[in-house]
């Protein structure tokens, strides 16, 4: 008698033929959790927030009326309000700015110099700082640029006070010390988001094959033009990843204006206050879909600019 | 007239000086102008570091290098009248086929609407007249070939420098590759220099070629030169196929005693002939056989042309030979 060439299956043999044979099952058991994750609990709140934002509260009861209205948006057109928003977004532009000029000579560096052991100096070096407390950074910044604080103390030391107070004393952005100041908020800011901006910037740069840079010398480019249309179109893709990160967590933050800055009004500490104390939800949502909307008009540029044409 | 490119002693080592890899080693080299030069090596032989010299990307640790009678020690690649055709290549992705043809004459300053004039001459040059507006994704290999092409020659560039530029085709693209780059550089005179480790390549296209091994030129000739008379043993069993006889099967089939080589096609069965062994294989190859013997211990292969009678694995045969087929190398 013959044996038989299948033989009798067990309950996992009949399993692993079922995914076999219908290999879709599979990948729908496998993204349903995920999506049921994402789908409720984070679109969904993203939702309810867009729903709060157009309701209204009552000023008397101190109420949240539920009925459809653009009254609260309209209320982000106060002066007052409107200010926040400019003063975030303006600190926010100047943020990843920042982060992107300071970023690319490190990113570039990591990107096509580092190798082995100097690779992995790079990640630790850039890694490490996230590591710890982003409360303790802050902390140890307000220190750092206080009135008595080490920059303070190390420009008295090297008679260059006059250069600091210079600088405090420009108009807006100088204040009675770095930490209550602006430009203090702006070196807080780019010294914890860096590291955002550093590592898809470093990604992009890697993708870009050195005969690309040789080619463009080839042709006769200096190193100038090499950059301007090459390196940096090439690299596009990734200064915009970093540069949601550096945008919206800058937008975001209601921590570190509080902390460091003129206690200046930021989107993130108008949100953090109207759901609070002041029981304000509708305009803490309405504040809260500004940010959304700032980067959906930013990478719609970005797009149209060619940003990702390299892609 | 000055050799359009010449090397004198040129040594590029990497590494510390105490224990260098010589990548390429006193190397004297003359390729006359407008001559389609070819470099023939294997993988790490040294002939890719020599075209990188030539275009700058790679500077000599000895030696000197003179295009068209120039010392170009001194000179950065951009600033170097050679283009070069990369392997890869190497099109930016971000631009369009036009934009990439025009881009050496963008970044010299020329008004866009007399370069873009210019890429679409040299896109019909290279019979991709309609696909300016494309970018370099949507284009097959052998079209991005013809862009990377396109792109060099559009510098007008005294030498054309290619780097593996076929390696990546299939074979059918390959062949017609080959004869048009061969009429493109009748057409325009400029001096080609091409790196390969395909020898039918570096046989069928090139005028006259190099071939190296550890980082030296083992010989310079003509294709048939190098084919029917090979200096080395190296480059004997590299630049085609060829059955090496050590100095004393050579002397017992009337030479001298030296290394010798017989090439597989010159050998035929011949009753009366100075080989014999028995058959150990035969390989089909579609245009003929390939016999396999074993003489006095010595492997020896043979190509029978379609359509020979074909002995029976294991039988006894002879195998002949024109006197003039047996080739004595003067190097071991």
């Amino acid at each position: 008698m013959m044996t038989a060439i299948f033989p009798a299956r067990s309950l996992a043999d009949r399993l692993t033929t079922l995914f076999w044979r219908k290999p879709k099952l599979l990948l729908a058991l496998m993204l349903t959790p995920p999506l049921l994750w994402l789908g409720v609990i984070y679109l969904g709140s993203l939702a309810a927030l867009l729903l709060q934002s157009f309701y209204s509260i009552d000023e008397f009861s101190g109420m949240v009326v539920p009925e459809f209205t653009l009254k609260t948006y309209a209320e982000l057109l106060r002066p007052q309000n409107y200010d926040i928003i400019l003063r975030t977004l303006l600190m926010s532009a100047a943020v990843t700015l920042g982060c992107a000029i300071l970023a690319f000579p490190i990113a570039y560096y990591a990107a096509r110099f580092a190798k082995g052991r100097w690779k992995a100096v790079f990640y630790l070096g850039i890694m490490l700082p996230l590591w710890s407390s982003y409360l303790v950074k802050v902390y140890a910044w307000k220190l750092i640029l206080a009135k008595e604080g080490i920059i303070t103390w190390a420009t008295d030391a090297t008679h260059t006070s006059g250069i600091l107070n210079a600088i405090l004393a420009l108009p807006v952005i100088g204040g009675n010390s770095l930490s209550t100041s602006y430009i203090g908020m702006f070196a807080v800011f780019t010294y914890v988001w860096l590291p955002y901006m550093i590592l898809p910037m470093q990604a992009a740069l890697e993708r870009v094959p050195t005969s690309m840079l040789e080619a463009s010398q080839d042709l006769g480019a200096t190193r100038a033009q090499t950059f301007r249309t090459v390196i940096l179109p090439l690299a596009m893709p990734g200064v915009i990843a970093g540069s949601i990160f550096t945008f919206s967590l800058t937008m975001g933050d209601y921590i570190i204006p509080q902390i460091v800055g003129n206690s200046a009004n930021f989107i993130g500490m108008a949100v953090y206050q109207l759901q609070g104390t002041a029981g304000n939800i509708p305009l803490a949502a309405a504040f809260a879909v500004i940010p959304i909307l700032i980067m959906l008009v930013y990478l719609a540029l970005a797009k149209r600019a060619g940003a990702f044409d390299a892609l | 007239m000055p050799a359009a490119v010449e090397f004198r002693a040129v040594s590029r080592h990497f590494g510390p000086a105490s224990a260098p890899v010589k990548a390429v080693d006193a190397v004297d080299l003359t390729i006359a102008e407008g001559a389609f030069f070819a470099m023939l090596g294997p993988s790490g032989s040294g002939k890719t570091t020599c075209l990188r010299l030539i275009s700058g990307f790679e500077s000599p640790t000895a030696g000197e290098i003179r295009i068209f009678g120039q010392d170009v020690s001194a000179t950065p690649p951009h600033l170097r009248n050679v283009n070069t055709v990369f392997q890869d290549y190497a099109l930016f992705p971000h631009m369009n086929v036009r934009d990439n043809v025009a881009y050496g004459l963008m970044v010299k300053g020329m008004p866009r609407a007399k370069r873009y004039a210019k890429a679409e001459e040299m896109l019909a040059l290279v019979h991709l007249d309609a696909y300016g507006s494309r970018k370099p994704g949507q284009l097959s290999g052998g079209q991005r070939q013809r862009v990377a092409l396109a792109r060099a020659l559009v510098n007008e560039p005294r030498v054309l420098l290619l780097d593996e530029p076929l390696g990546a085709l299939d074979l059918k693209l390959r062949e017609a590759m080959q004869d048009e780059l061969k009429s493109l550089q009748k057409r325009l005179g400029i001096t080609f220099v091409f790196v390969t480790h395909d020898q039918h390549e570096a046989l069928s296209m090139a005028d006259s070629l190099a071939v190296f091994n550890q980082g030296k030129i083992a010989q310079i000739g003509t294709p048939a030169e190098i084919y029917t008379q090979p200096k080395t043993r190296f480059v004997a069993d590299f630049v085609g196929s060829s059955n090496l006889l050590p100095p004393t099967l050579t002397q017992s089939l009337g030479g001298p005693a030296k290394w010798a080589s017989l090439r597989p096609e010159t050998l035929r069965l011949d009753a009366n002939g100075p080989i014999a062994g028995p058959v150990t294989a035969i390989r089909y190859l579609g245009a003929g056989h390939r016999i396999s013997l074993n003489a006095h211990g010595h492997d020896i292969a043979a190509i029978l042309p379609a359509g020979s009678a074909l002995p029976e694995p294991g039988t006894e045969i002879r195998l002949g030979f024109a006197p003039e087929a047996l080739h004595i190398m003067d190097e071991a």
